[in-house]
């Protein structure tokens, strides 16, 4: 049982004026997967950008004892937190090496950030064929890598990610979740995902979390989660 | 694919208020943006009721200077009609202004027109012209089209000093209008006479442009400025719209010319500079962009503003009016009747 | 054939102006994706601001280097004290606010130092260039420059961190968030490099059409010019659309009758709608494809 990394307690948030999240209360621990599942427009999206300062949003939310809220976004990267957001984020003009080296932009130890980039087309032989194309070319599966890459490239304590299988053909969708499975257990970090797509999820899972319109309705390990009557006609289709 | 799941998931942002320009108080059963219709009435009637009153209790200079806040007023809605409904850029709209108003003063000149006939013969031929621009500008995205909308700005003045052209314009020095007298012997003077005229043409433009907006047609215009792909896909003739709008805004912009060449007396190629064309963007923003009663805070921006930033100091005026230009746009964003529609909709709702 | 070529020469000559300003253009568009209006008369004013360390007795490359310097540092002041509280105002307020700056600077350099000409001095000599008679000393040096700062703008995009930090805060913002670049300090930072530029370009226009608040605005357009022509994600299509743009002037000046001075601004700008009709993004811009 690991450190709790991330504290969530009584998170809300608003786009403009409208509410979409009613006061949340979750942990995530140091190492591991912890996912939220939800239909569309449950607010899982918005649970992660609000926990990276991109919208409006209030609650007591602390990283490694460090208050989030009302911290600009680019001050909560620098605690450690790489957001792999909706849409992969690609620089689209830039070719693949630039968007790694873009995701170290917080660094200063040149070496080792040169070391990371190896370490990357290590593990992704595809980004290393690529590294001088311009990441718009690349496929959805090459710029979903990428993305995870450049969150890496942080060397983040907490990575945040969005939805990665989306829009992307099963077969992609298996590679990309062997590969974030490596990850958790290589690199031991502490993930915190977003998914539509629940039966991956809960395969890669610890813990889960299931919202609802705005709230939380169901919480534990992601077996248990997984095994639940309401959850598997609801989401698991069966 | 990706972008748009983003905005229409789980995350619609709502639009702040500087961002959607929301139609003016309007026709019949509405209550618009919050607002009372019976409010709206009563703030028209009142309105009309000034109008009328103040040519009979104000000096001629005054009257003048009025009805060229209307005049103005009526230009920007020609531009607001393009770039606040349509989302297309000008900053060309004096080239319109020109054309209306030497129209009128060569067809009084030359062909002996009397003033009223020469109104609708301006709104035609600045309609070809919009139409036809409007068919190249298709091309070309926002910044690039401001650009060639400004490049026709600059070039008008120098093609209207043109020789071989000299017979017809007048060349640097211009022509002379003459201003047409009260008909049926009314007890009004010219100045009155003409204020009325242009009040009578602005209001009947005015009611146009907002039974114009709230048609079909109006929502096919509106739809293409907010999503071109999704207007294309939806079956809205694109070209067709987008250019009918150049020449329907062009028209406008004649016929304010028109009047500003008897109301002035005077047509000359330095009147129309791109000085012109950059103040009716200016107003049309002050007055609120989509805002049809905010084409007259433009007009009287535009009137009035330079005047006082002259009194404030002779050798600094320019540096003066760009201060005022500044703080006007950091209170109001979203232009005069942005703050306005924002005080107002706080009231209405306070009072329920 | 002398003559034509003569013209053509000239036309570069001049086109070095125009390039030099399209270049400023691109610079502050790739920051913060918006066409400064006031960018003429910041550089203006900033000539204006060299021409008094000189009087003052400043030698010439310190004035120069010194202007350099202030310019740098309003750019980033009046982005900071201008645009920044405008941050979330609609797209036209802030052209409303471009448009304010114009007057301003156009104004104050009137009221301070009056409108008559002043002569700017020029560090390359009078002289034609080495002595060949083909182009004046001057007119090469500032195509040099111009080449010079290309290629340093061009080192520094490419090959640094800030600079690859600012492009991605141009292209992408909230990812360029995401990855802990200060964006609204990069904008800040693109104004002080566009208002430096543009110093320099002034500094340079100056002694050939001789320095007086108006000076600007006809360059300024023709910049315009050259920067759309060649593409305003472009700083290297810029630099040609510039040159391009001063040959066409001087030969329709030369050898189409109809054309005299006025003209010459229209048929320029005639020529950006021309370019436009058939590339609508420049001769050398990126075509931004957008996904439905």
């Amino acid at each position: 049982m690991s450190e709790t990394l991330l504290k969530v307690r009584g998170l809300q948030a608003w786009y403009g004026r409208i509410q979409a999240l009613y006061g949340l209360d979750f942990d995530v621990p140091e190492s591991g997967v912890t996912t939220l599942l939800g239909a569309n427009g449950a607010g899982k999206t918005t649970t992660l950008r609000a926990l990276c300062g991109m919208i409006h949003a209030a609650g007591d939310v602390t990283l490694g004892g460090a208050p989030v809220i009302g911290k600009a976004t680019e001050d909560i990267v620098r605690l450690g937190v790489a957001h792999v957001p909706e849409g992969r984020g690609t620089f689209t003009a830039m070719t693949v090496e630039e968007n790694l080296q873009l995701g170290a932009m917080t660094r200063r130890d040149a070496r080792a950030i040169a070391e990371d980039i190896e370490r990357t087309y290590a593990y992704f032989p595809r980004l290393a064929e690529r590294r001088g194309q311009q990441a718009g070319t690349l496929s959805g599966g090459e710029q979903q890598m990428l993305a995870i890459s450049r969150a890496m490239m942080l060397r983040p304590r907490l990575m945040l990610l969005d939805e990665p299988s989306f829009g992307l053909a099963p077969l992609i969708v298996e590679e990309l979740f062997g590969i974030l499975g490596r990850l958790k257990d290589e690199e031991g970090l502490s993930m915190l995902l977003v998914e539509q797509n629940a039966a991956l999820a809960l395969e890669i899972a610890d813990e889960a979390y299931l919202i609802e319109t705005g709230r939380l309705v169901m919480s534990g390990p992601a077996r248990e989660i997984g095994s639940d009557e309401n959850v598997r006609r609801a989401y698991l289709g069966y | 694919m990706t972008m748009d799941r983003t905005v229409d998931s789980e995350s619609a942002p709502a639009k702040a208020p500087a961002d959607s320009p929301e139609t003016a108080p309007a026709s019949a059963a509405q209550a618009v943006g919050g607002i009372p219709v019976s409010w709206q009435r009563t703030a028209l009637l009142i309105g009309l009721l000034i109008a009328v009153i103040l040519p009979f209790v104000v000096k001629n200079f005054t009257i003048f200077q009025l009805t060229t806040v209307m005049i103005y007023a009526i230009a920007i809605l020609g531009l607001n009609l393009l770039t606040g409904f349509n989302g297309q850029f000008s900053l060309g709209h004096s080239t319109f202004v020109a054309i209306g108003a030497y129209t009128t003063a060569i067809l009084m000149e030359f062909a002996g027109f009397s003033f009223y006939w020469t109104l609708p013969v301006a709104a035609c031929i600045c309609f070809i012209f919009g139409f036809l621009f409007g068919l190249p500008a298709l091309r070309l995205e926002s910044i690039y089209l401001a650009l060639a909308t400004f490049a026709l700005a600059v070039a008008t003045p120098q093609v209207l000093k043109l020789s071989p052209l000299e017979h017809w314009t007048g060349g640097v020095q211009g022509l002379f209008v003459l201003k047409p007298e009260a008909p049926f012997g009314l007890p009004l003077n010219s100045d009155q006479w003409m204020y009325f005229v242009t009040l009578g043409i602005g209001l009947a433009l005015a009611v146009a442009a907002i039974n114009l907006v709230n048609s079909r047609t109006g929502r096919a215009m509106k739809a293409i400025r907010d999503n071109p792909i999704a207007a294309r896909a939806m079956g809205i003739n694109i070209a067709l719209y987008k250019t009918t709008t150049f020449g329907v805004s062009a028209a406008y912009a004649g016929i304010a010319g028109s009047l500003s060449a008897v109301v002035v007396s005077f047509v000359a190629p330095d009147s129309f500079t791109f000085v012109l064309a950059i103040g009716l963007f200016v107003g049309l923003v002050i007055g609120g962009v989509g805002s049809i009663p905010g084409v007259l805070f433009g007009g009287l921006f535009l009137v009035f503003v330079p005047n006082i930033a002259e009194e404030v100091s002779k050798g600094l005026a320019g540096a003066v009016y760009g201060v005022i230009l500044l703080l006007v746009i950091y209170l109001m964003p979203a232009g005069a009747a942005g703050l306005i529609r924002g005080a107002l909709m706080k009231l209405a709702t306070r009072r329920r | 054939m002398d003559l034509f070529l003569h013209q053509i020469l000239a036309g570069l000559a001049t086109g070095g102006i125009y390039a030099c300003m399209a270049l400023a253009i691109v610079m502050i568009y790739q920051a913060i994706h918006h066409l400064n209006f006031a960018q003429g008369e910041m550089a203006m004013f900033s000539t204006f601001v060299a021409w008094q360390l000189i009087e003052w007795g400043v030698p010439y490359w310190g004035a120069f280097f010194l202007t350099i310097a202030l310019s740098f540092v309003a750019g980033v002041v009046i982005e900071r004290a201008v645009f920044k509280p405008l941050d979330r105002a609609p797209v036209l307020a802030h052209i409303v606010a471009f448009i304010a700056l114009f007057a301003i600077f156009n104004s104050l350099a009137g009221f301070i130092w009056d409108f008559t000409i002043k002569s700017f001095p020029t560090p390359f000599g009078q002289q034609s260039l080495l002595g060949s008679g083909l182009i004046g000393a001057h007119d090469a040096g500032m195509i040099g420059v111009t080449l010079v700062l290309l290629v340093l703008l061009f080192l520094f995009f490419r090959h640094t961190r800030i600079g690859l930090a600012m492009r991605a805060a141009a292209t992408n913002p909230e990812s360029a968030r995401l990855v802990g670049v200060r964006v609204s300090w990069m904008i800040a930072l693109g104004w002080g490099m566009a208002a430096a530029i543009g110093a320099v370009a002034g500094m340079l226009i100056a002694p050939v059409v001789f320095l007086e608040p108006n000076m600007m605005l006809a360059i300024l357009i023709y910049g315009f010019a050259g920067a759309v022509v060649g593409g305003l994600t472009s700083p290297g299509g810029a630099v040609i659309g510039g040159f391009a743009v001063g040959v066409v002037e001087n030969l329709a000046g030369t050898y189409i009758p109809v054309v005299g001075p006025e003209l010459k601004l229209a048929i320029a700008l005639a020529l950006i709608v021309t370019v436009l009709m058939f590339k609508p993004t420049g001769l050398f811009g990126a075509r931004i494809v957008t996904r439905v």
